[in-house]
């Protein structure tokens, strides 16, 4: 006889969401996943996705597979922004708008974690594996194993996320969780512990990242290249990745705690029993601010190198650059006070962590002056990264001041939890972290694809979300002078709000049009990839080396391992050829490539299991899901060194006079 | 010729745009209460100076980010064969250390301002004042505030009466999910967290109805969280005292029992209390809660543990 508990809280009725808008989801999510199912059965793809992407090890197909996630989240969040911005702008007085509280609760938790974790994260992860190995010469990253599973955790944090959507619930206590709402006693269902283990799972692929590209690029730079040459892009994720290697253990251990206290009773963060949640508050920010800048790093790097590319020019004020990014990187890590100075610390604390706030944007104005600067005397193609790139300096210097403002304690003290926080935030995070992505993916598209996104409709796509965003996000500063809280999902129609809000909601759907554009042109240029292909490896007159090899980018990235003397050396290497320099002479040798791993995947499938069994407290399946978990990699990483493939000398050879390096696995 | 007339036509189309729509939200704001902009309180006072200060501070760097960035995208476009082209230019030490130094120094400056407005807005302060100041308990229930005057021996639900002109001491905890206590129109929120005592010191300074919100998400009657402040001169004061005295209501423990049960009460409702400590113990509560009774335990602590020491 079965115990009734062998699911743990997992019921049959967890499995039929009550409200209309979730079911709709679910219905058209599943309807999907089955359509690009059958897609792939039907043109006899299985094999093919297998071998080649699922279990591959080139970090560039690894990061073409985060940058897919990521895109399908960025259309995730997006559908839970327009369902908040309806609530919001149709909540008024009598009506209760489109949907319920609890599922408006849930929409903004979603909304905020899937666009930080999963689409911020992703894009950011995804350009660093495309482009982070090419730019510093080397053929692949320094643990390429660790980089797939950090992959496949990264995918099922995402599952897990996505799953509370048709089974059970999500939270509703805040894209952070601050307890006690996030405690048992508050949040008894299961939304708070799918919160934690989407991220507690991700976040460990996160942090495996971090260790692997800060070694990566300390390790593996080609001959020659010393750190003071080294492309702005890669200096900006090897300052992102410390902050990853020392930010994201806090987040861990942070879920864990909360998690303790959720599950066995223990009293770190409860009201009462000992418990403090203002612990808990500071432990989330320790984390959460080194966050932004964790994702806004990179993102400076890539406006580093198209404002260059683009201005034909070399980034000015290289030695500023690193100085600036080094600073931030340092102060990143002594600001998180900043998120509550509306908790009651004294006033020097709150004086303190204000003025070391501000201090950071002494070295952010200079990158922004710098970047200028790169522009004067150039001759500056408007492509559209350089787009994005203007309204980045527009928009992102907005937020810039507001950020300033809201680092006076004192200012903060009224302005705090108000929409002009959340205006604030989302200038920064759009402008600078999406903004710099979509930058770096239309800017890198050719390299890994072999042919250009299409130049008209990228324009109308950042004229779409320009000026969406100041619609979307100009009310919203308003509003917060108004005296409208975050999470707001009900007011009386005296406040004035109702109009401001139905302007942001017109503002979020341009930028869903902005989105709409970009998803039909991707689908356009795959198609007509002919028509836009790159033959020369170079299309935009790049500077640095990843435009020195040929597009799309073979796998073994460099068929000769380069040498470089200068900062942008590719540039240097082609202004040598044009005064009639001998490039030296090619000697191929052997290349050994690590051999696809099916292991990868087998660990997502095993933390999915895991993650699932805990939340659901069938705790018999996550004891089995962990050991076997654990054997897996401990046989993988102790076994016999079976590992690499080697691709032969005269197979480079035919491969670099035209012919295909077939990705078999030998 | 023809490149540029379009980059005209589209700026003055863009800039028609533009104040197009700073026209339209200047006039809808004039037409609304803006509270942030519009503080009724010698806090909130402050705290606007400040965030104009700052802004037009602010200003010194966004003027010229603008200037240069619009300029130098029209006149280095690839279109302008007129425009000088440096390709080695790459460094230049004078205008680095330029752009070092003038956001350090506005840094410097708003550093003072800040650390001085921090010492002066501290909630914790109390307000410089000729009046006795008028204390008030205040705990964030699920999901409606309730106010004690303990001098006064009443209380009441989801609305705050105070005199204009007098200082008000607020002592602020929650019997519930972490809040924050704000009335925008008198300045400066704070959290309410169980089992620890915030303080704020606000005033009024001209009469009215202000309301006051939680801006802190509190579970799924977080949004009803709002309440009537009525800032009045001091014989409406009183004669809102005399009224709530002659409540039936007691605000006793079967009472509070009733109240602190979660659930939508926009209502306002008033009660006599008999200084019974409540607040004391709803802290005190707050911090036993949960933990086993046991005779070796010590008692449960007088009083309560502020967040921090009064200055």
């Amino acid at each position: 006889m079965i115990a009734p508990d062998i699911f743990g809280r997992l019921t049959w009725n967890a499995l039929f969401p009550s409200e209309l808008v979730t079911q709709v989801a679910v219905v058209s999510l599943g309807l999907v996943v089955l359509a690009v199912l059958a897609l792939v059965t039907r043109m006899h793809r299985w094999g093919w996705l297998w071998r080649e992407w699922l279990t591959t090890l080139d970090p560039k197909r690894i990061g073409v597979m985060y940058i897919i996630v990521a895109i399908l989240m960025l259309v995730r969040g997006g559908v839970d922004v327009l369902l908040m911005r309806a609530q919001q702008a149709t909540s008024v007085g009598t009506s209760q708008g489109v949907v319920s509280t609890s599922t408006f609760q849930q929409l903004f938790s979603a909304h905020g974690t899937i666009m930080i974790f999963f689409v911020a994260m992703g894009l950011m992860f995804g350009l660093i594996n495309l482009i982070v190995p090419l730019q510093i010469g080397a053929r692949d990253v320094a643990f390429p194993f660790l980089n797939a599973t950090s992959f496949w955790l990264f995918f099922t944090g995402m599952l897990i996320i996505n799953a509370s959507l048709g089974i059970g619930e999500f939270s509703a206590a805040g894209w952070l969780a601050y307890p006690p709402l996030s405690e048992l006693q508050y949040s008894p269902g299961v939304g708070v512990d799918y919160w934690i283990w989407s991220l507690e799972i991700a976040g460990v692929g996160s942090l495996l990242s971090g260790i692997n590209f800060f070694v990566t690029i300390l390790r593996m730079r080609c001959p020659g290249m010393s750190l003071m040459k080294m492309p702005m892009f890669s200096w900006s994720v090897l300052c992102s990745m410390f902050m990853v290697m020392f930010a994201f253990p806090v987040l861990t251990v942070t879920l864990t705690l909360l998690f303790l206290d959720r599950s066995i009773g223990t009293h770190f963060f409860t009201a009462g029993g000992g418990g403090n949640m203002m612990m808990y508050v500071n432990l989330i920010w320790a984390w959460g601010h080194p966050e932004v800048y964790i994702l806004v790093l990179p993102a400076f790097g890539i406006f580093s190198e198209v404002v260059a590319t683009f201005s034909r020019k070399p980034l000015f004020g290289y030695a500023s650059m690193v100085m600036a990014l080094l600073a931030i990187t340092l102060l990143s890590f002594t600001v998180w006070l900043h998120h509550f100075f509306t908790m009651g610390a004294g006033a020097d604390v709150n004086a303190f962590f204000g003025i070391m706030t501000m201090i950071i944007a002494i070295p952010t104005g200079v990158k922004v002056f710098n970047w200028l600067a790169t522009m004067y005397r150039g001759r500056i193609r408007f492509s559209a990264p350089m787009h994005f790139f203007m309204g980045f300096i527009g928009l992102f210097t907005i937020g810039g001041v507001a950020g300033v403002m809201l680092a006076v304690p004192a200012i903060d003290y009224q302005l705090h939890n108000s929409l002009f926080l959340v205006a604030h935030f989302h200038t920064m995070i759009v402008s600078g972290v999406l903004f710099g992505d979509f930058a770096g993916v239309i800017y890198w598209m050719p390299k890994i694809f072999g042919f250009r996104l299409h130049e008209r409709s990228l324009r109308w796509s950042f004229w779409c979300w320009f000026v969406g965003f100041v619609l979307a996000f100009g009310p919203l500063y308003i509003l917060g002078f108004m005296g409208m809280t975050r999470r707001t999902s009900h007011y009386a129609v005296a406040t004035g709000w109702q109009p401001l809000l139905i302007v942001a909601g017109l503002g979020v759907l341009l930028i869903a049009t902005g989105v709409a554009i970009m998803l039909v042109q991707l689908a356009w240029s795959v198609w007509k990839r002919a028509e836009n292909a790159d033959s020369t490896g170079d299309p935009w007159d790049g500077r640095t080396l990843e435009w020195s090899t040929s597009s799309p980018a073979p796998a073994y990235n460099f068929a000769v391992t380069p040498v470089v003397q200068s900062r942008d050396a590719f540039w240097a290497s082609k202004q040598a050829a044009r005064r009639g320099a001998l490039a030296p002479a090619r000697v191929y040798t052997d290349i050994h490539l690590p051999r696809n791993t099916g292991v990868g995947p087998v660990i997502g499938a095993l933390s999915f299991i895991l993650g699932f069994a805990v939340i659901w407290h069938i705790y018999w399946a996550a004891a089995v899901a962990l050991v076997v978990l654990i054997l897996v990699v401990v046989i993988r990483t102790t076994g016999t060194d079976d590992s690499e493939r080697t691709i032969a000398a005269a197979e480079v050879a035919l491969a670099e006079a035209g012919g295909e390096v077939s990705r078999r696995v030998a | 010729m023809r490149g540029r007339r379009r980059l005209a036509f589209r700026a003055i189309v863009i800039a028609v745009a533009a104040a197009a729509v700073v026209a339209a939200a200047v006039g809808y704001l004039r037409t609304v209460d803006v509270p942030v902009l519009e503080p009724k309180g010698t806090v909130g006072l402050q705290e606007l100076h400040l965030i104009l200060f700052a802004a037009g501070l602010s200003l010194l760097v966004v003027v010229p980010v603008y200037a240069l960035a619009i300029t130098f995208a029209v006149r280095y476009r690839e279109g302008n064969a007129r425009a000088r082209y440096e390709p080695g230019l790459e460094a230049n030490t004078r205008v680095e250390v330029v752009w070092w130094g003038i956001p350090t120094l506005l840094i410097v400056v708003l550093s003072v301002v800040t650390w001085t407005s921090s010492q002066a807005l501290d909630p914790y302060r109390p307000l410089s004042s000729s009046a006795r100041p008028l204390t008030v308990q205040v705990v964030a229930l699920d999901w409606k505030w309730l106010f004690i005057y303990p001098d006064q021996h009443i209380a009441a639900v989801n609305q705050l009466v105070v005199p204009t002109g007098t200082p008000v001491k607020l002592l602020i905890t929650a019997d519930a999910p972490m809040n924050a206590f704000w009335i925008p129109q008198l300045g400066s929120q704070i959290y309410a967290m169980p089992g620890m005592q915030a303080q704020l010191n606000l005033d009024a300074t001209t009469p009215g109805a202000y309301t006051g919100l939680s801006a802190n998400l509190s579970g799924i009657g977080f949004s009803s969280m709002s309440f009537e402040t009525r800032c009045t001169s001091q014989a409406g004061f009183q004669s809102w005292i005399a009224t709530v005295r002659a409540s039936p209501s007691r605000l006793d423990e079967s009472t509070y029992a009733a109240l602190a049960v979660p659930a939508v009460n926009p209502r306002v409702s008033y009660y006599i209390d008999d200084a019974t400590g409540l607040f004391d113990s709803i802290l005190a509560k707050e911090q036993m809660m949960a933990a086993p009774a046991s005779a070796a335990d010590p008692p449960p602590l007088p009083g309560a543990v502020a967040a921090r020491a009064d200055p």
